[in-house]
């Protein structure tokens, strides 16, 4: 291309950077500036000083990072296998251990939480099953090990969408000559499979990270005493013992430094296993026959029954009789009675309303960028990306508290608007789409849009009749993972919400804090049933069956 | 509407990095222009400036009379078939062939025409409603050159488009180009690495290394006398060796290290000295001599039986290795071990500078303005 410094995508790309510093910079700023200025104006460090100084405090961080940690290397060990036998062996209903696994990781964490007190709370049915069957006490739900239990089983499937496409990029001459030269079996899985897919492995592992430690809902519902950062730092902001702005504020600037360091360690480790490999003969499925073959769809089938069991069991609870907290045996359909008289239809509209503004805010936003990345590299192109980055260091309630600082006060008065609601929702779940819309730029050679240039097609024609529509399958892809989190939002809506723009997921978490079961289940059931749908449309555009990037 | 292009004095830097110095050429209307160089030459470049897609850092580049230095890519109506094909993916094959026709606002019924025409020419309108994934690569760009020729460009320009195919398909789509360049006659810029390619489908050749050009003529005069070193080197297969030239009452000979001696014609006026020299001698232009006496002491280290042609690697007493390419006849495969005699074919080899940047024989051709 012909490069002229102040063309149209110069201009653009300043557009950009405003934007980004209207709505990432800025509201950074303001949330550092509370955290040290008080509110006579003076500055100070005593906010840290708070936290680090009393255990009371600063032991949700100890907590965040066990609990997390745990948690990421569990999702590591359960999915990788999982993520083998379903690359390398041929498994009968293959796709159905797909569709599940991607409807596992796409619901709402608390969602599988509450489900789990369902099931083994204290009146759990599994735990009053096994109490009167054969006199067990199962051990509580509550605290380290239920989230442990729930976010594993609900963040798993990520690395097995992760691994699962490292594991089609190897080459299958690569594994020939591995056996070749005597290294095969669990040999060849740690020494070559797993080494060419570290890459892989840690971005899984960021990614399992990032959503766990930002996860407010699973420790809401399950953590009991075991109170974890997101929770605390929800409750000095909006909590009941009522607010301490400056206090919540220098806890989000620790929460975006320790994730950022986190982050950065990543970027660290991935950049020490730096290699590309090209598939051009891509690993042959081998038939799971034998024993083997039988354990293999045992492990498979039970994980994804198990980590599947709460969304069908909180389906189940909605057509169940019930009043306020309890259920009675029988059926009826009074939940969803009851959830329309509790604004089912408004909180419906909400969903899908500001889903697709911000849905489409994302596209629009992760298609320019991409361009300005790919094929118009400049020092600020990639300050822009760069800054896109943001959020995904983030922790929801963080994005929250920031824009309520930013633009909740005049002269903006945003808060409890749609605005702020969509606002959070475009900038918290950005990065998935501008990731997968630049990865896929990158796959296309330049040269197709200089054809469509050389056969005279304008810039802004090329752009969109040839660049945009070759991009389409990694936007999608992308946007729909975009879209599912946003639908699924809890941890920054429930600082950002109002009565008039509580969305599905809000209601649920709402009324399962009023202790109406039912309400919520049939709240959570609309949910479930919308992301499903989500991902069957998704599985009907996109051509390939297994391919979901994240 | 063909058109003749001229580039004068063009430059290209990549910041502080100069690729193209100083290069101007002729190319002339209707004909078939070959860039030809090793990787990185600043071939690609030059083509990719004529094409409007990287900058222009100096210089002047016009078609016909019209400057197109500043013209939009969009705007200087070229056909550009690339080394990848290019194809849309997400068009449809007559709708690849029919993009640029629309673009260029043809009336509807010259787009259905002029896309038929050409998919007709190329063979390929039998797939025409296909997806492009579904096409070989050969197919593939038979698409992209229908596309490129059907929106009538003043120039075709080609960056090594059978690069990405195999052997055998190389060999039948460089006829393939040839013929359709000739039927519609149209202005072709055209880049490879490939130096048999270029023999086979150019009018004339312009040999680059560097970023300048080093000769530019027809593939005949470029392989029989090449203009320098560099150019008898990477034009088909030569053998170096330093040698002597000595003038005796008007008539110049050749003198090898090993102190064989040959008359040589055609050495220009100027260079007619006692001088040292560097001899280009081809495989084909060593000839084995079992009756001389003179002749060029020689051991054959190794042969290798090709068919038509047997290689011999043999070394000189004076040490260095050449090549020598006999044609096979049915009983005299000389052993390795065998102590041979040379003599050479003066006609046809050339005898450059001690530097190797210039040939003292007459007969070079070169159209190179700044030669």
């Amino acid at each position: 291309m012909v490069k002229k410094r102040f063309d149209g995508w110069f201009i653009i790309s300043i557009i950009m950077l405003l934007l980004f510093i209207a709505v990432l910079i800025y509201p950074m700023f303001g949330i550092i500036k509370q955290a040290v200025v008080m509110p006579d104006g003076s500055f100070s460090w005593s906010q840290f000083q708070k936290f680090f100084g009393q255990s009371f405090y600063s032991k949700t961080i100890v907590n965040s990072f066990k609990i997390t940690f745990f948690v990421t290397a569990l999702t590591l060990v359960i999915g990788i296998p999982f993520a083998y036998f379903y690359a390398f062996y041929r498994l009968k209903g293959a796709k159905i251990l797909f569709v599940v696994s991607i409807l596992c990781c796409m619901s709402a964490p608390f969602l599988g939480a509450y489900s789990w007190v369902m099931l083994l709370g204290r009146a759990g049915v599994i735990t009053k099953f096994f109490k009167a069957a054969f006199g067990i006490k199962l051990p509580s739900i509550y605290g380290f090990g239920g989230i442990a239990l729930s976010q594993t089983l609900k963040f798993f499937p990520l690395v097995f969408i992760y691994m699962n496409g490292a594991f089609k990029s190897i080459d299958n001459t690569l594994m020939e000559a591995s056996s070749n030269m005597g290294c095969v079996g669990v040999k060849r899985l740690f020494k070559i499979v797993l080494n060419l897919t570290m890459p892989t492995i840690l971005a899984a592992a960021l990614m399992v990270f990032m959503q766990a430690f930002a996860d407010f809902g699973t420790p809401t519902v399950l953590g009991e005493g075991f109170k974890t950062f997101p929770v605390l730092l929800y409750n000095e902001y909006l909590g009941e013992n009522g607010s301490d702005y400056n206090f919540a504020a220098a806890l989000a600037v620790i929460a975006v430094i320790v994730t950022a360091v986190v982050f950065f360690l990543q970027k660290w480790a991935t950049s020490r296993f730096k290699f590309s490999i090209n598939a051009l003969h891509p690993v042959e499925k081998k038939p799971a026959t034998g024993f083997g073959g039988f354990l293999m769809h045992l492990y498979c089938y039970l994980l994804c029954a198990v980590a599947f069991l709460p969304q069908i069991y909180i389906i189940y609870l909605s057509f169940r009789k019930c009043k306020g907290a309890v259920f009675s045996p029988g059926f009826s359909l009074g939940n969803y009675q009851q959830a329309i008289k509790k604004k089912l239809w408004m909180a419906s509209k909400n969903t899908v309303l500001m889903g697709v503004i911000a849905l489409l805010i994302i596209i629009v936003i992760a298609v320019i960028l991409a361009y300005l990345v790919v094929r118009r590299s400049s020092a600020l192109n990639h300050t822009l990306d760069t800054i896109s980055m943001l959020p995904y260091i983030m922790p929801g309630a963080v994005i929250g508290i920031a824009l309520l600082i930013a633009y909740g006060g005049k002269p903006f008065a945003l808060t409890g608007t749609a605005a702020i609601m969509i606002m959070s929702f475009a900038i918290r779940r950005m990065p998935y789409t501008i990731r997968s819309a630049t990865a896929t730029l990158m796959a296309i050679p330049i040269s197709i849009e200089e054809a469509a240039v050389s056969l005279g097609a304008s810039k802004v024609k090329t752009f969109i009749k040839v660049t945009v529509p070759m991009m389409s399958n990694g936007i999608i892809s992308g946007a729909i993972l975009s879209w599912v989190a946003i639908v699924t939002e809890l941890s920054s809506s429930v600082i950002l919400y109002s009565n008039k723009t509580a969305t599905l997921t809000m209601q649920a978490y709402i009324y399962i804090g009023r202790g109406e079961y039912g309400t919520a289940a049939a709240f959570a059931a609309i949910l479930t049933v919308i992301t499903a749908i989500s991902l069957f449309a998704y599985m009907a555009i996109s051509k390939s069956e297994d391919d979901i990037q994240l | 509407m063909s058109n003749n292009i001229s580039i004068r004095h063009a430059v290209k830097k990549y910041g502080e990095n100069i690729v193209i110095p100083d290069l101007s050429v002729e190319i002339k209307e209707g004909e078939f222009f070959t860039l030809l160089g090793p990787s990185g030459c600043g071939k690609t470049t030059l083509l990719r400036m004529i094409a409007g897609f990287n900058s222009i850092e100096g210089g002047d580049f016009y078609f016909g009379d019209k400057r197109i230095n500043d013209l939009d890519p969009s705007k200087r109506n070229i056909g550009m078939v690339f080394q990848n094909y290019a194809i849309f993916p997400h068009y449809t094959v007559r709708k690849n062939v029919e993009f640029g026709l629309k673009n260029k606002k043809f009336p509807k019924e010259k787009i259905k025409e002029q896309s038929e025409k050409f998919m007709k020419l190329m063979q390929i309108d039998q797939f025409a409603d296909r997806m492009p994934e579904r096409l070989s690569g050969g197919q593939q760009q038979r698409v992209a050159l229908a596309r490129a020729l059907c929106i009538e460009p003043d120039v075709l320009l080609m960056d090594e488009p059978l690069s990405n195919l195999d052997a055998k398909l190389r060999v039948e789509m460089r006829t393939v180009i040839k013929n359709i360049q000739h039927s519609v006659n149209i202005t072709t810029v055209y880049v490879t690495h490939d130096q048999e390619e270029a023999m086979a489908v150019s009018d004339r050749i312009a040999v680059m290394n560097q970023g300048v050009i080093q000769q530019i003529a027809t593939p005949k005069a470029i392989y029989q006398r090449p203009a320098n070193i560099f150019v008898s080197t990477f034009i088909g297969r030569s053998n170096v060796i330093e040698g002597k030239l000595e003038v005796r009452d008007g008539t110049a000979w050749v003198v090898t290290k090993t102190g064989y001696r040959a008359p040589i014609k055609g050495v220009r006026p100027e260079f007619m000295k006692d001088m040292d020299v560097t001899l280009s001698i081809r495989p084909e232009e060593f000839l084995l001599d079992r009756d001389t006496t003179d002749g060029i002491p020689a051991i054959v280290d190794d042969c290798v039986f090709l068919g038509l042609n047997t290689h011999y690697f043999v070394h000189l007493a004076s040490g260095e290795e050449v090549v020598i390419i006999q044609e096979s006849s049915i009983d005299s495969i000389i052993e390795p071990g065998s102590e041979i005699k040379l003599t050479l074919n003066t006609e046809k080899l050339n005898v450059f500078t001690a530097d190797g940047s210039e040939n003292i024989l007459s007969g070079v051709r070169n159209d190179c303005p700044t030669a």
